[in-house]
C-alpha cells in the first residue's frame, strides 16, 4: 500500500513521516501545488510551521491545491493522519471538529509523553489495544485543543475521542486532556504527538508510534481483502 | 553626512575608523572616499569584519590535520566523518544585537550560523547555544529574565521553525555579564565530502545572482556601530539608554530561511552555481568584497537591480542593509535563467544584479550612474592589523561575587549539595532546552540532559557527536589554564558517548582588547587555545571573535567559547549519563586533582578569583579520556560523566538523578584529603563511570581508578571511613534543588 | 478602501496571552487593569468592501474560537 505524504513550504516534518512510513509500505511526498495524490491509498499532512504558521498555523496550507484533493480524498472515505500542524490543517480545512489554540504556558514545548488510546477501533488504532500507553514525543506551541461543550459530549458518545494525555501529561492545556480525534465517519484523524519521531528505539525513545502507521496498512488492506 | 558634500575624518570617526585609517583608506582610494565608499570602509574595516585585533593571534593557532577537508576562511570548516561524508561546523555571536532585542538578536544568530553551513553545500542538522547573562536573582535581574527568555524564546523560534534540532548548549549567569550578554550560537552540517562548495568568485563575464529575502534597512551600519564599539547604557537597571540603537538591529524570517535552504541546495546539486555566499554583517559589501578578494577578481554591482522592500534606499544604504535571509551566487551566463527559475520555484526572490570582472575592483553604480569604486585588496586585505599591548593585570579586574543567601555558615555536606544543584548555574536547564525541538530530522540519538554531548546518527551506522563548553570565570582566574580546561571539557564531553573529537570551532569573547590587561586575557588565552587542541589532535577549522565586550561597570570574564565534532563507530553504544542499574559500581577515573579554586562552591560563598589555576596535566587527562572512550565504545560500562562544576557531589548527583537511582558511596584513602575539596573541588580530568564489577576493574588497568561505591536506592549517601556518614539527600530532595530554575519561567 | 480588521479571541475561551499581559503589569507599576485580551490586527486595502466579510470569515479568523470586527477607514486611513 502506498502512503502519500504532503509537503508544504515550511513543512519540517514530511521527510520523518515519509521514512516512518516508509517502514510499513511505500511512500511518496506530494507537493503542495500538486493536485495529483499519486494513488495513494492513505495520505499524512505533516508537522512543521507551514507557511510559516503566518495568520494562524495551517489557516494558508488549508487552500493550497492539494489539499483540495485531500478534502475530496476524504470525502469519498480516504484515509488522512494529520501530525501536529498537519491535525491544525485539517481543523483549518474543517475535515476535523475544533480548533488547536497556543499552550496554557504559552511557549512552546518539547517533551516525551506518555499516551492513553482511548478508541483502538479506528483505523488509526487498530493495531493498539483500549486503554494501552504510548510512549510518544510532542513539540508545538499551539496544541491546545478546543470544541465547545456540547460538540465534545457527542464527540465521545460518536467514540471520535481517540487519544489522550495520560494523567499528568497534558502540557498544552486541551480540554479534556485530548491528544487526538477523529472525523465522525472515523476516517480522518488528527493528533498533536508525533508518532514519526517514535518508530524506532534509537532515536525516538520507543517505537510506539509505528503502530498508528501499521493500523493504517492493516486498515487499506482489509479494506481490499 | 549630507549626500552633497565629501564626508570628512569627522564622519569616519563617527562610523568607527581611527583618524589613521581614514587616512590609509584616502592614500589607497588616491582620493578622499564618498559617502558609500566610506560607508563600505568603515564596515570591511571594523573589528567585526577584519579581525585587527586578533588576527595575528589567530594565525597561531593549529588549523590543519587529516580530518580536515574546509579549514578556517570559508563560510565555515569541516571534518571528514566517513562513509565519503563530511561534518561542516562553526560556531559566532551575536552579542550586542542580543543585548538590544534578545528574540531577534538570537534568532538572527541562528539564521546567520544556519546559512554559512548551507552556503557550502550541507545541510544544516544541528544547532547549539551558548549563553552567559547576569544573575537572575537580586539586583539587574528582572532585565537578566527578559534577557533569557528572550533569546532562548528566539532561538527555539528560528529553530524549531527551519526544521533543525537544537540538541545541546549551556548557560552560565555571573555577574560581569551582566551588562554585556553574550549569545553564541553554533550549527553543525552534512555534506557529501566532495561536494562542498567554495566562496571565491571567479571566472570573467560571470553573473552575480541575489536571492532570498528583499532588501530593506534592517541593521544599516549594525556591524560598525554595534560590534566593534563598547555599549554603554543610558542609564536605568532596565537599559533605557540601549533603545535608541533598537533600529539597527534585524529581524528574521526562518520561514523565508528555510526555503532559501531548501533553494541554495537544490542549485548547489543541479551543479548551477560556480561559488555561493552568504549575507551576514555588512550585507552585500562584504560578501561581494570577500567574494573578489578569495577569487582575486573584480566585482561590479548595480544597486538599482537590486530587490528592494522600503522606498528611496540610497546605494550605501543598500551596499550595508543586515536584511537577512540573502545569499549572492555567482553563475556562468548559460546558467542564469536555470537558476532564476530555481529561485521562483522556492519563492525566494532571484535577481541579477551584477558581474564578475577582471579589473581587482569593488565597483558600484546606480544604474549607468558609478557611485563608488574600490581596489578589492584595500577593502579585504589592507586593513591595517594591530599587535596587542599584553600586560598582566596588577590588581584585580573583578570583583567578588556576592555570597549567596542559599547557603549559611556551617553548612552541611548535604545543605551544599542542595544549594549548588539549585543555584542558576546548575540548576537543570530543562526549562530552557524544553523550547527547543531536540529531535526534527530524527537523527538524534542521545537528547540534552541524556549524555554530555548530544548525538547524531550518521547513515552508516556510526553517529557524531557534538558539545560546546567555556568556563568564563576558570579563564579570568587564569586565562592559559582556563582556557586549556575549557578545550579539555569539551573533549571530555565527546569522550563520554565514545566520541573523538575531530575539529574544534571557537567564538572568542573578550573585552576591549586596547586595554592591555584585555590584550593579556586574549594572549595567553588563545596561546592556551593552541596549546590544548595541539595537544589533543583537534585542529580549528573555523570560528569567530568578539571584542569590545564591556561597558561601564567593566568587561566580560574572557570567554572562549570551544565547540567541538567527533565521531562514535556505532551509534547504539552512544554513552550514558545516567546511573542505569542497582548493583552497578561506580568509580573516579583519571587524574583529578580538585581543588575549590574559581570553583562553583567559592562563588557561592563569594570568594574573589584567585590568581591563577594549578597547572593542568595535559597528557595525563588525553590519556583517561582516550580510556573512558574505549570503555565506552565497548559497551563495557552503564554510565560515564565528566566531573565538572560542582565537583564530584554534584556529578553523583546528576548521575543519580538522570537515572532515577541513588548511590551508596565511600571516599577512601585514595581520595584528596579534606571533605570539602573531595566533594566540591574542581578541576579537569575527572570520569564518573559506572558499570559492573568486570567493566570497572579494566578500565582501572588504563587509567587511574578509585572505587567510589554502588548504585541503588533512593538516596545519595556519602561517606568516609573517618566520619562515617557526611552527605544523604534522597532522589526527591535533589530533584526539587535541581528544579529552581523552572521559577524563573513562570 | 482602506480597511482594519480586529481579531478577538471568542469570550469565555482561556487567553493565555492575556493573562500574561494583565499579570505583567502589576510588576510594571500599573494598578488597577484586568480583562486583558490579545488579538490580532490585519490592515488591507480592497476595491469591493462586499468582499471583507467573506474574506474575514474564509482566512481572517477562524469563527469557532474567533470574534472580528471589520473598520472601514477613510482615505487617509
Amino acid at each position: 500500500m502506498k502512503f502519500g505524504v504532503l509537503r508544504f513550504p515550511g513543512s519540517c516534518d514530511e521527510v520523518d513521516a515519509l521514512r516512518a512510513a516508509a517502514r510499513v509500505g511505500d511512500a511518496e511526498l506530494i507537493w503542495h501545488g500538486e493536485r495529483d495524490l499519486k494513488g495513494a491509498d492513505a495520505i499524512v499532512v505533516p508537522g512543521g510551521f507551514s507557511y510559516g504558521d503566518y495568520l494562524r498555523a495551517g489557516a494558508i496550507a488549508r487552500f493550497a491545491p492539494a489539499m483540495e484533493s485531500v478534502i475530496s480524498f476524504a470525502r469519498d472515505g480516504g484515509l488522512v493522519l494529520g501530525i501536529c500542524n498537519g491535525f491544525q490543517v485539517l481543523c483549518e480545512a474543517r475535515l476535523l471538529p475544533g480548533a488547536l489554540l497556543v499552550n496554557a504556558n504559552r511557549r512552546f514545548t518539547f517533551r516525551q509523553l506518555e499516551l492513553e488510546v482511548v478508541n483502538a477501533r479506528t483505523p488509526f488504532t487498530r493495531a493498539c489495544v483500549a486503554g494501552e500507553r504510548l510512549s510518544i514525543p510532542a513539540k508545538h506551541s499551539w496544541g491546545r485543543y478546543y470544541a465547545d461543550e456540547r460538540t465534545l459530549a457527542a464527540m465521545d458518545d460518536a467514540g471520535q475521542l481517540v487519544l489522550r494525555y495520560a494523567p499528568g501529561e497534558n502540557f498544552n492545556g486541551s480540554l479534556h486532556d485530548i491528544a487526538g480525534v477523529c472525523n465522525e465517519r472515523g476516517n480522518v484523524f488528527g493528533l498533536m504527538p508525533h508518532p514519526e519521531h517514535a518508530v524506532d528505539e534509537l532515536t525516538g525513545g520507543s517505537a510506539d508510534g509505528l503502530k498508528l502507521f501499521e493500523s493504517i496498512r492493516l486498515a487499506v488492506e482489509g479494506a481490499r481483502g | 553626512m549630507t549626500p552633497t558634500a565629501p564626508p570628512t575624518v569627522e564622519d569616519a570617526l563617527a562610523l568607527g575608523l581611527t583618524a589613521a585609517e581614514y587616512e590609509l583608506v584616502c592614500e589607497r582610494q588616491g582620493a578622499p572616499p564618498n559617502v558609500l565608499e566610506l560607508a563600505m570602509y568603515s564596515l570591511l574595516w571594523s573589528e567585526h569584519c577584519a579581525y585587527k585585533h586578533s588576527k595575528k593571534l589567530l594565525r597561531t593557532l593549529p588549523t590543519e590535520g587529516p580530518h580536515v577537508v574546509m579549514g578556517p576562511g570559508e563560510n565555515a570548516g569541516a571534518v571528514d566523518v566517513g562513509s565519503d561524508l563530511a561534518c561542516a561546523f562553526k560556531v559566532e555571536s551575536h552579542n550586542h544585537p542580543s543585548a538590544v532585542e534578545p528574540f531577534q538578536g538570537a534568532a538572527t544568530g541562528v539564521g546567520g550560523i544556519l546559512r554559512d553551513i548551507f552556503a557550502i553545500g550541507a545541510r544544516p542538522i544541528a544547532v547549539l547555544d551558548s549563553l552567559r547573562f547576569g544573575e537572575p536573582l537580586g539586583q539587574g535581574a528582572t532585565r537578566t529574565r527578559y534577557l533569557l527568555d528572550g533569546a532562548v524564546a528566539g532561538i527555539g523560534h528560528y529553530g524549531n521553525s527551519i526544521g533543525v534540532p537544537t540538541v545541546g548548549g549551556e548557560v552560565y549567569f555571573e555577574g560581569p555579564y551582566e551588562h554585556n550578554c553574550l549569545v553564541n550560537a553554533m550549527a553543525l552540517g552534512l555534506a557529501e565530502r566532495e561536494r562542498l562548495v567554495r566562496s571565491a568568485a571567479a571566472g570573467e563575464g560571470n553573473v552575480l545572482v541575489l536571492f532570498g529575502a528583499a532588501t530593506g534597512r534592517d541593521g544599516i551600519g549594525g556591524a560598525s556601530v554595534l560590534a566593534s564599539a563598547e555599549l554603554t547604557d543610558g542609564g536605568g537597571e532596565d537599559g533605557a539608554g540601549l533603545d535608541s540603537k533598537r533600529p539597527t538591529v534585524q529581524v528574521g524570517d526562518p520561514f523565508e530561511e528555510k526555503k532559501l535552504l531548501e533553494c541554495s541546495l537544490e542549485l548547489l546539486a543541479r551543479e548551477l552555481l560556480v561559488s555561493l555566499q552568504d549575507l551576514g554583517a555588512a550585507g552585500l559589501t562584504s560578501a561581494a568584497a570577500e567574494m573578489a578578494s578569495k577569487g582575486e577578481v573584480g566585482i561590479e554591482i548595480d544597486v538599482a537591480r537590486v530587490p528592494l522592500r522600503e522606498p528611496g534606499m540610497e546605494p550605501f544604504e543598500v551596499m550595508v542593509s543586515e536584511s537577512q535571509e540573502r545569499m549572492l551566487c555567482v553563475v556562468e551566463p548559460a546558467n542564469v535563467e536555470d537558476v532564476l527559475a530555481l529561485c521562483e520555484k522556492w519563492e525566494v526572490g532571484g535577481a541579477v544584479i551584477g558581474t564578475v570582472t577582471d579589473s581587482g575592483l569593488v565597483r558600484v553604480r546606480d544604474g549607468e550612474r558609478l557611485v563608488g569604486e574600490m581596489p578589492v585588496r584595500a577593502l579585504v586585505d589592507d586593513c591595517p592589523l594591530y599587535d596587542l599591548q599584553p600586560r598582566k593585570p596588577d590588581a584585580p579586574i573583578y570583583p567578588p561575587p556576592a555570597p549567596s543567601s542559599a547557603l549559611s555558615a556551617g553548612a552541611s555536606a548535604s545543605e551544599t549539595l542542595l544549594a549548588l544543584l539549585a543555584s542558576p548555574n546548575l540548576a537543570s536547564r530543562r526549562p530552557l532546552f524544553e523550547q527547543y525541538d531536540a529531535i526534527v530530522q530524527s537523527r538524534t540519538v542521545r537528547r540534552p540532559e541524556q549524555a554530555d554531548a548530544a548525538v547524531l546518527a550518521l547513515p552508516d551506522g556510526g553517529a557524531l557527536a557534538v558539545s560546546i563548553d567555556c568556563n568564563g570565570r576558570r579563564v579570568a582566574a587564569d586565562p592559559y589554564t582556563g582556557t586549556v580546561a575549557a578545550v579539555l571539557e569539551c573533549a571530555a564531553n565527546l569522550a563520554c558517548v565514545g566520541a573523538q573529537a575531530l575539529g574544534t570551532t571557537n567564538n572568542l569573547n573578550f573585552g576591549n582588547p586596547e586595554k592591555p590587561h584585555i590584550a593579556w586575557q586574549l594572549t595567553e588565552s588563545v596561546r592556551g587555545l593552541g596549546d590544548a587542541c595541539r595537544a589533543l589532535d583537534a585542529p580549528i577549522v573555523g570560528g569567530n571573535v568578539s571584542l569590545y565586550n564591556e561597558g561601564a561597570t567593566g568587561p566580560i570574564y574572557p570567554t572562549p567559547v570551544i565547540g567541538m565534532v567527533g565521531r562514535l563507530p556505532d551509534a547504539r553504544r552512544a554513552g550514558r549519563l545516567g546511573f542505569a542499574r542497582a548493583g552497578d559500581r561506580i568509580a573516579l577515573v583519571g587524574p583529578f586533582a580538585p581543588s575549590l579554586d574559581a570553583g562553583e562552591l567559592a562563588k557561592l560563598l563569594g570568594h574573589s578569583l584567585p590568581d591563577g589555576l594549578a597547572a593542568i596535566d595535559v597528557v595525563a587527562v588525553a590519556d583517561a579520556q582516550d580510556a573512558v572512550r574505549e570503555a565506552v565504545r565497548a559497551g563495557r560500562l552503564s554510565s560515564a560523566h565528566d566531573v565538572a562544576e560542582g565537583g564530584l557531589a554534584v556529578a553523583l548527583a546528576e548521575c543519580c538523578l538522570a537515572g532515577g537511582l541513588g548511590a551508596e558511596v565511600e571516599l577512601g584513602e585514595g581520595t584528596v584529603a579534606g571533605a570539602t575539596v573531595d566533594l566540591f573541588g574542581e578541576g579537569a580530568g575527572g570520569f564518573l563511570v559506572s558499570g559492573d564489577a568486570d567493566a570497572v576493574g579494566e578500565l582501572g588497568e588504563s587509567a587511574a581508578l578509585i572505587g567510589l561505591g554502588t548504585v541503588g536506592g533512593e538516596v545519595l549517601r556519602i561517606a568516609t571511613p573517618g566520619a562515617g556518614e557526611i552527605l544523604s539527600v534522597t532522589l526527591a530532595e535533589l530533584g526539587h534543588a535541581s528544579a529552581a530554575l523552572g521559577l524563573l519561567f513562570g | 478602501m482602506k480597511a482594519r480588521v480586529l481579531i478577538r479571541p471568542k469570550q469565555g475561551i482561556l487567553d493565555p496571552q492575556g493573562v500574561a499581559v494583565e499579570r505583567a503589569l502589576p510588576a510594571l507599576g500599573f494598578a488597577g487593569v484586568s480583562h486583558v485580551h490579545v488579538g490580532r490586527l490585519v490592515e488591507l486595502d480592497v476595491q469591493d468592501a462586499a468582499q471583507l466579510q467573506p474574506i474575514c470569515e474564509k482566512l481572517l479568523a477562524n469563527p469557532l474560537v474567533e470574534d472580528y470586527e471589520v473598520q472601514l477607514l477613510d482615505g487617509s486611513g
